[in-house]
């Protein structure tokens, strides 16, 4: 009996000793393995960042020279674009700005509560068979070539619209917010619909038992926990329309003018008449513009400018939506 | 053993054993042969249960045993779940609330609930209590603040909120969430509050404060509560009801089913035998 006890505890000796060494000897293999996996996503991350920043330079570079010759405030503020002109050459590029700032926010002016409304009606409302079937549908608008759309805008859209507003051209700012705005549709409606259905069910249970309505809860509680996420997918859905530029192309009419109309005595945008993009006009003269010439430098400083808008846009997003998640938490 | 008391103890086990002298109480719901489905699955079967007006009653049972599930069907929040079915009837004030003319808004305004895990929407404290009157019709300032004092000094909160209603409820403690969830309760003037395990998130000093609230708070409201702690229905209720598989095994006063309870499996039940 004794000796079976002393084996034993001879025999736990001897596993603590062997466990005791296997604690101290971490694999060679493991250790190594370690190391490259943890390396090789820093690498993956940084590249990223790099190329961010290349892009940057590339363009700083190739703008500085129109930068300095021209100036920015004159691209920022006159209206005279002739860049190739010999003799009496302008660099004004408001109107191009004017433009885009335009389409864009037509855009999300049919975009934004269209698509919250789908959302709401996709994540709150909708049966679970509706559900499973629409918001299938809704992103599948997100994979259409935007060349397809531009074509229909092109073919059918801009015919409608010159017959409403009877115009002798149908290929207007409105236009091109109207398909922008169905390009737009399904950031916003996925992102918008992820973040309703994201709010704690909680929340929802709590409204009801208070003996609020279907409405009021979507009203007072589940759109507002989800209103940053919401925001989030408008910001995707700007950065989508802002720098669209097949479709915009072929549905805006792309004339080099300020689109601004008199109306009542004021100066307002007018979006029956034809613009032209940032995105379009780098597109339409980057093709054919002499190499290094100030007016290739020029594109440069529109693309700039393309991107610095979308850059203060998106900062302001994100100061917006940390700001809201940490009213949420209290941190 | 007879014959007769077999008889006796296997009927005991059919029928639950409800004493004369709680039928004769005025009740406040009576459910009467209540089923109720989830799916294909019965999770209520023929219940028959008068709850007393007044004072505290406790329902216990081992998980999915139908308690939670009862609870939420005396404001028909078990109906938030779609593929529910119910047969059967709850009165309440003489009416049957499954009846289609009945209007949810009305019936979950004086039939309040406190949820298991406090659930505070992410507004201010001020908002939070004020959210059931807001919606109710109430707008002016003056009207709101009145009742938000009121409502967080019934549920003990007010001392330590009252400087800071501005600021966010998700900054408050556990304890103090659910706290302001009955508030939130109490803002809307109901007659009944139904508690689902409302301390089962709680640590024991803040579950401490929130049975002594219960015991305020009964003298003005009926309430029901869930609970799976025993020794808190012993601690705090009037009435208890065992649920056993959706059936109702024993309901009775609080002291008699602690001390000498009639059916052998209730006495399993809170001996800790199983459960």
């Amino acid at each position: 009996m004794s000796s079976h006890a002393e084996k034993q505890s001879e025999d736990i000796k001897q596993m603590k000793v062997v466990n005791k060494e296997k604690l101290t000897q971490k694999s060679f293999k493991a250790n190594t393995l370690d190391f490259l996996i943890e390396k090789m996503f820093f690498v993956f991350g940084s590249i990223a960042v790099f190329v961010l920043l290349l892009l940057l330079y590339f363009l700083v570079r190739e703008g500085s020279s129109a930068l300095q010759e021209v100036g920015i405030l004159t691209y920022l503020t006159e209206t005279r674009w002739y860049p190739s002109s010999p003799q009496g050459a302008g660099y004004g590029a408001l109107q191009f700005i004017v433009g885009s700032i335009m389409v864009t926010i037509g855009a999300l002016v049919i975009a934004i509560p269209w698509g919250i409304f789908t959302a709401i009606f996709i994540a709150e409302i909708a049966p679970k068979r509706v559900r499973e079937i629409l918001k299938p549908v809704v992103e599948v608008l997100a994979i259409f070539p935007s060349v397809v759309l531009g074509f229909i805008a092109l073919v059918i859209l801009s015919p409608i619209v010159a017959n409403v507003f009877d115009l002798s051209n149908g290929r207007t700012a409105l236009t091109a917010s109207l398909i922008l705005s169905v390009m737009a549709l399904p950031t916003i409606v996925s992102i918008a619909e992820d973040s309703l259905r994201s709010v704690p069910k909680d929340y929802r249970e709590a409204a009801y038992a208070l003996g609020a309505s279907r409405w009021e809860t979507i009203k007072i509680v589940t759109f507002p926990a989800a209103k940053s996420g919401i925001l989030a997918g408008v910001m995707l859905g700007f950065g989508r329309a802002v720098g669209e530029t097949m479709t915009v192309l072929m549905a805006a009419g792309n004339a080099i003018s300020m689109p601004m109309t008199e109306f009542m005595g004021i100066t307002v945008p007018n979006f029956l008449a034809s613009v032209r993009t940032l995105t379009a006009n780098i597109a339409i003269e980057g093709s054919d513009v002499s190499w290094g010439s100030l007016h290739y430098s020029s594109l440069f400083v529109l693309a700039l400018i393309l991107f610095v808008i979308t850059f203060v846009v998106n900062l302001i997003a994100d100061l917006l939506i940390s700001r809201q998640r940490r009213k949420l938490t209290n941190e | 053993m007879t014959a007769f008391q077999t008889a006796v103890k296997e009927n005991k086990k059919k029928s639950p054993v409800v004493q004369e002298n709680i039928n004769k109480e005025e009740s406040i719901f009576s459910a009467k042969g209540l089923n109720l489905w989830y799916g294909n699955d019965q999770a209520l079967k023929d219940i028959n249960l008068d709850i007393r007006k007044n004072g505290v009653t406790a329902i216990i049972g081992p998980s999915g045993c139908g308690k939670s599930t009862f609870l939420k069907t005396l404001n028909r929040m078990v109906e938030l779940v779609p593929i529910v079915k119910t047969s059967g009837a709850i009165d309440y004030h003489g009416v049957n609330i499954f009846d289609p003319s009945v209007n949810l808004v009305e019936l979950r305004s004086s039939v309040g609930m406190v949820f298991q895990k406090p659930n505070p929407f992410p507004k201010s404290i001020f908002d939070n209590v004020a959210f059931g009157p807001r919606v109710h019709g109430v707008k002016k300032k003056a009207e709101l603040k009145e009742i938000v004092e009121k409502s967080l000094r019934g549920s003990g909160l007010w001392d330590e909120v009252k400087d800071r209603l501005g600021e966010s409820a998700m900054g408050l403690s556990g304890g103090q969430q659910q706290r302001l969830c009955i508030a939130r309760c109490l803002a809307v003037e109901p007659e009944v509050i139904l508690m689902d395990e409302p301390t089962s998130a709680l640590d024991p000093k803040s579950t401490l404060k929130v049975e002594e609230l219960i015991q305020e708070l009964k003298k003005d409201y009926s309430i029901v509560i869930v609970t799976h702690n025993m020794q808190q229905a012993a601690r705090i209720s009037d009435k208890t009801a065992f649920f056993l598989n959706g059936e109702v095994v024993e309901y009775d006063n609080t002291d008699t089913i602690f001390s000498n309870p009639q059916d052998k499996r209730t006495e399993d039940y809170i001996t800790g035998r199983f459960g």
